[in-house]
């Protein structure tokens, strides 16, 4: 047996013996158990990538069986193995197996220790088969499947409504995206005649740049990645997500699940290469939504809604990458981000554990003294973000502005501008919680303490991620050999045969590759100078709720999004329901009734029928065919 | 001889429950849906994957008229009959907690009504058919008067009539079909024999007038919008076996027909109608999943997502892909088992609270986590979530409406949203939150309660994750459905 396949299945049989015997298990074990799986899975990994890179560097595609077969369509269940793969492997196993440890510690005080841990793994199983699977519709399978233990998660404290809601709207939303997905896979279908991966590509380069089939299939699975990577119009999903327990938020909804839609345009990259009016989209939606939610962010209090509305918007700058065709570098910032990214969620984590749950930063304030590690790290993770160097957030999202710089001047610029809020919101967020004095109860100040080693060890790894992780990527400009793009280099190669002009671009000059840099690294810096005069110099604090006014209020209120959705959405599909129950049933009721009735009046021998007395008519029937049976039977067997 | 087998064990069985007592007829009942269910499993296992119909009999039954009792199986009917023995004896076992009242009657009435199904599947006469088609009524006519709730008077009336009146078009365009065949023989002028009605070839016009004759009759059956008025109300009043009966089984006997008759028989009508049978239905998957959005009552609100799913199944039928006509044989399979299972459930809440309101509920979870389970379970089945069952059928089904028509598929696409609306509506608000007055001391799963579950549970991963095991055996017969229609 192919020893890849312990991958997925690890974590699936980890969730099997958590959510089977969750109410048997110790719950010295559970944890062990349920962290087993991924760090397995993690070494696995590890090996794969270095199988694969003394290879011949193909894609090596491992059949398991054929899934779904009808006429000449078949689905296999197969798994693929190359560059894109493992490097998601490597992320989700690896980030995966540091947010389980670090879950032993987190929720330890939890009723619900074994099922958290069973839901996890369970999680685990589908992003493996979302990245591993061989063609769409297995990725589909993960795709449906992350979805389903996202909304499982996000409501984990079932007895809360208002968290059960906010599950509910994640899984809605992303069925929303899912059914552009699935209709992309319908065209997919129609257009090739198969859903494996490369044929699909094989066959796409031999089309022209622009056909309407492909740019209506890229535009339905990307209205899938605005589903699952929460872009405009359907992020607002995940900001309410953070309901979920902080490592959830952690894994799920900042380092790998957010990051599938990124995975599946890199996936398609030849579809989207001849789709260059869809990269439009794509880099337009991106960037406007890396706008809003960087804007948003600068004035959200609790800890976990500023990180979310940063996921948001870095996933946008993401986007924005693939949408000038700069693949390898939404990869990388994919990559980069699920380090910083994760370590601020467990930082927050450690923070809210040590504040007894708290998650108003106005609450907060001088926890640095008390949370020694968890300040350290966060702090690594808050220059990361910012893109301040040689961090690893400096290396991938200067490639990305770099690459956007190259194809449109104002879309550089707002990049930029969204990189100095994103900088200015992380500066706050971390003054704010770690610096001046404390602002929160006696109780709170009582209990405060750094978290358990199960906690902080993976704060340190992932600190540690944060800072050489831009190292795998250092551009030529800085001396460096770009070993990520080259790795990934591969990948792109039907994509630059199907549309070399995509690709072709004049390489910017050293000097205004420097120029840029020094450009976002000094906005980057500016931004954190402002929010260190306004949070530590004259240590101001957000006002309470409430008292925000003009415009600062319809941003603190996220642009009243959600209100609106609620307005236009959600109640006039609950008055249509109620409308069509108490009328539309009874004109349809009616309506059948009455030309039932034009027939029978038309109708002579109907008419008799109806003429005759009813309950004496339906004795009659009954009476006549069970006769009938009867007599049927009985012919044949006493013949 | 194994199919008249298939149709003689439940009346035999039906026989024996009424002469036993009624409070061991529960346990005769069993048994006999289990010898019922072994021989459908040797059916299964033996039959030859190809397009011919197998295990056949023949009987003169009116012979100078040509009219036989006769049937067979071929892929298609095979699905269904295994989705009869299979639910059958599960029905019966979900009754086991709950006494009805003359007993002997009761259980013999379901015998009786699986005698009929299995009937309706595999009849290779179209009068057999007929028969069987009318004869499945009594029983459930029966069992939802007598032991309906208390609007069930009216209700079974209702339904009575409508069905009644739709079947007499069929019956019309029976007739008249027979007596355009060709004869057996110089003495015997025509026959009834459902291949001999393939045969008889009318021009464009007149299969308009047949086509529009089965359709309503089959229409009104499944229901497909806007014949579904009688539905919402019979599955609510009904006993929740008789419901079972109904969403599970019953209903599939309308696609089946549409299948059986109306595609092979009518293509020039298809061809001149399949979009307005499909827009029809695709309605019925909006508006179904539209009303089931706020309803209170489980039952009724369980009973109108199957009135929506059982829409996208015709719609799959009337696409005549075999995406389409695949994914509609594996949904009726899936959506049988996915919607016993979740009437169960639902009875399970409602013999335990007293009560089908959901603003009632809530909390359930915190006390049983099997039942959380196996409702779990059962629902992701319902909104198609990938690796269950019914992912397989709304995928396939999906794409055939897709194939016959972009806009259509999309909008008919819609039914995994608005699904996961009220699907997880329903389930939040009985299995979540806080807990009620009446849901405060619900006590989990019993032991017989479980063996119903379970063997659910597991079809519902079993055609999620090897569909193929069914797929296989109903695509040549359908390949060559298709060919008919397509020729």
């Amino acid at each position: 047996m192919n020893l890849l396949l312990l991958i997925p299945l690890l974590p699936l049989v980890g969730f099997l013996i958590n959510g089977i015997g969750f109410k048997h298990i110790p719950k010295s074990l559970v944890g062990v158990i349920g962290s087993v799986g991924p760090v397995v899975a993690f070494i696995l990994s590890i090996y794969a990538f270095g199988a694969f890179r003394a290879g011949n560097n193909a894609p090596v595609i491992i059949q398991l069986f054929d899934w779904i077969t009808v006429g000449t369509l078949n689905i296999s269940f197969s798994f693929q193995i190359d560059q894109l793969s493992l490097l998601m492997l490597l992320v989700v196993t690896g980030v995966g197996s540091l947010i389980h440890i670090y879950s032993i510690g987190y929720m330890s005080h939890d009723a619900g220790f074994g099922k958290f841990f069973a839901f996890l793994n369970l999680f685990l199983f589908f992003m493996l088969l979302l990245v591993m699977g061989s063609n769409y519709v297995i990725m589909f399978i993960g795709w449906e499947g992350v979805g389903l233990c996202s909304y499982l998660l996000i409501g984990f404290w079932n007895k809360v409504t208002n968290y059960n809601n906010a599950a509910r709207k994640a899984f809605i939303m992303n069925r929303i995206g899912d059914l552009g997905f699935l209709l992309g896979i319908f065209l997919i279908i129609q257009t090739f005649g198969t859903v494996e991966y490369l044929p699909v590509f094989e066959k796409a380069v031999g089309m022209s740049v622009g056909d309407s089939a492909i740019a209506a299939i890229t535009l339905l699975l990307f209205v899938g990645a605005m589903g699952k990577s929460a872009q405009i119009p359907l992020y607002t999903w995940l900001p309410d997500a953070m309901a979920g327990p902080t490592p959830v938020s952690a894994l799920i909804h900042a380092a790998t699940m957010v990051t599938a839609g990124i995975y599946m345009v890199v996936r398609s990259n030849v579809l989207y290469a001849l789709a260059p009016d869809t990269l439009e989209i794509v880099a337009i939606i991106g960037l406007a939504t890396a706008l809003m939610a960087a804007s948003i962010g600068l004035f959200q209090n609790d800890i976990k809604k500023v990180l979310a509305y940063s996921t948001v918007s870095q996933l946008g700058y993401m986007f924005m990458a693939l949408g000038v065709a700069a693949y390898s570098s939404a990869m990388f910032h994919v990559i980069t981000h699920a380090f910083f990214k994760a370590l601020l969620f467990l930082g927050a984590g450690s923070v809210i554990h040590a504040m007894s749950d708290e998650q108003d930063i106005r609450n907060m304030g001088g926890l640095r003294k008390k949370l020694p590690i968890t300040f350290l790290t966060f702090l690594i993770a808050t220059i990361a973000i910012s893109g301040i160097p040689p961090f690893a957030g400096f290396f991938s999202k200067d490639e990305i502005l770099a690459h956007v710089y190259e194809h449109n001047k104002l879309m550089w610029a707002l990049g930029v501008l969204g990189s100095i809020m994103t900088s200015f919101y992380m500066f706050r967020l971390l003054f704010l919680t770690f610096f001046g004095d404390f602002r929160g109860t006696h109780e709170q100040a009582h209990h405060l303490h750094e978290s358990p080693i199960s906690m902080t060890l993976p704060l340190m790894v992932l600190a540690v991620l944060s800072v050489v992780g831009g190292f795998m990527n250092v551009p030529h400009v800085l001396g460096g050999h770009s070993a990520l793009a080259t790795f990934m280099d591969p990948l792109f190669a039907n994509a630059q045969r199907a549309n070399p002009a995509l690709f072709e671009h004049g390489h910017l000059d050293h000097s205004t590759e420097y120029l840029l840099m020094g450009v976002s690294v000094g906005a980057a810096l500016l931004a954190m100078g402002a929010a260190y005069v306004l949070f530590i110099s004259k240590k101001n604090v957000p006002a309470a709720d409430g008292q925000e006014s003009g415009l600062q209020k319809v941003i603190y209120n996220k642009y009243y999004v959600d209100e609106f959705y609620e307005a236009i959405f959600v109640n006039p599909m609950r008055k249509l329901s109620d409308a069509l129950y108490s009328f539309g049933e009874f004109i349809v009721d009616g309506l059948v009734k009455g030309a039932g009735g034009l027939v029978k009046l038309s109708s002579g021998q109907l008419r008799q029928l109806q003429t005759g007395e009813t309950g004496f008519y339906v004795f009659a029937m009954v009476v006549g065919i069970t006769a009938l049976l009867l007599w049927n039977f009985g012919a044949i067997i006493f013949k | 001889m194994l199919t008249l087998l298939l149709i003689l064990i439940p009346v035999l069985s039906a026989l024996a429950v009424l002469i036993t007592k009624n409070n061991s007829a529960k346990q005769v009942a069993m048994v006999g849906t289990l010898f019922e269910l072994g021989l459908a499993v040797a059916v299964f296992i033996s039959f030859e994957p190809n397009a011919t119909q197998q295990f056949g009999f023949s009987y003169p039954w009116i012979a100078s008229a040509g009219i036989m009792f006769a049937g067979g199986i071929d892929g298609i009917s095979l699905l269904l009959v295994m989705l009869t023995a299979f639910l059958t004896p599960l029905i019966v076992l979900s009754t086991f907690r709950q006494p009805y009242k003359n007993a002997s009657t009761f259980y013999a009435l379901i015998l009786f009504m699986q005698a009929a199904l299995m009937g309706v599947f595999t009849a290779a006469d179209a009068f057999l058919f007929y028969l069987f088609f009318e004869a499945a009524l009594i029983p459930i006519y029966f069992l939802a008067a007598v032991w309906g709730g208390e609007n069930r008077i009216k209700v079974t009336f209702k339904f009575f009539v409508y069905t009644i009146f739709g079947s007499l078009f069929m019956l019309v365009a029976l007739v008249y079909l027979y007596f355009q065949t060709a004869g057996l023989s110089a003495t015997v002028p025509h026959s009834s024999a459902i291949t001999a009605l393939y045969k008889v070839g009318l021009d464009a016009q007149k299969q308009g007038w047949i086509f529009w004759a089965f359709f309503v009759a089959f229409a009104i059956k499944m229901p497909i919008f806007p014949f579904h008025t009688w539905q919402p109300d019979t599955y609510t009043e009904s006993p929740t076996p008789a419901t079972m009966l109904l969403a599970g089984i019953m209903l599939k006997m309308g696609v089946y027909g549409v299948l059986r008759f109306l595609l092979p028989i009518a293509p020039l009508g298809m061809e001149a109608w399949s979009t307005t049978a499909i827009v029809l239905s695709v309605v019925g998957i909006v508006y179904g999943s539209i009303i089931a959005i706020q309803q209170r009552d489980i039952k009724r609100l369980v009973a109108y997502s199957s009135f929506a799913h059982v829409g996208l199944m015709a719609a799959g039928v009337f696409s005549q892909t075999l995406n389409g006509v695949q994914g509609a044989l594996i949904q009726m399979i899936a959506h049988g088992i996915n919607v016993v299972g979740l009437f169960f459930v639902i009875e399970i809440i409602f013999s335990r609270t007293k009560s089908r309101n959901i603003e009632q509920l809530g909390g359930i979870t915190q006390r049983t986590p099997q039942l959380t389970v196996y409702f779990m379970i059962l629902l992701l089945g319902s909104v198609a979530l990938p690796l269950t069952n019914g992912f397989v059928g709304e995928f396939l089904l999906l794409s055939g409406v897709y194939e016959f028509n972009k806009w259509l598929g999309t909008v008919a696409g819609l039914t995994i949203i608005l699904g996961a609306v009220y699907m997880l509506r329903l389930f939040q608000k009985a299995m979540f939150g806080g807990k009620s007055s009446l849901t405060e001391h619900f006590a989990d799963l019993s032991l017989s309660e479980r063996a119903v579950l379970l063997p659910l549970a597991i079809m519902v991963f079993w055609i999620g994750l090897y569909p193929n095991s069914f797929l296989k055996l109903t695509e040549p017969a359908v390949n060559n459905l298709l060919q008919m229609v397509h020729y």
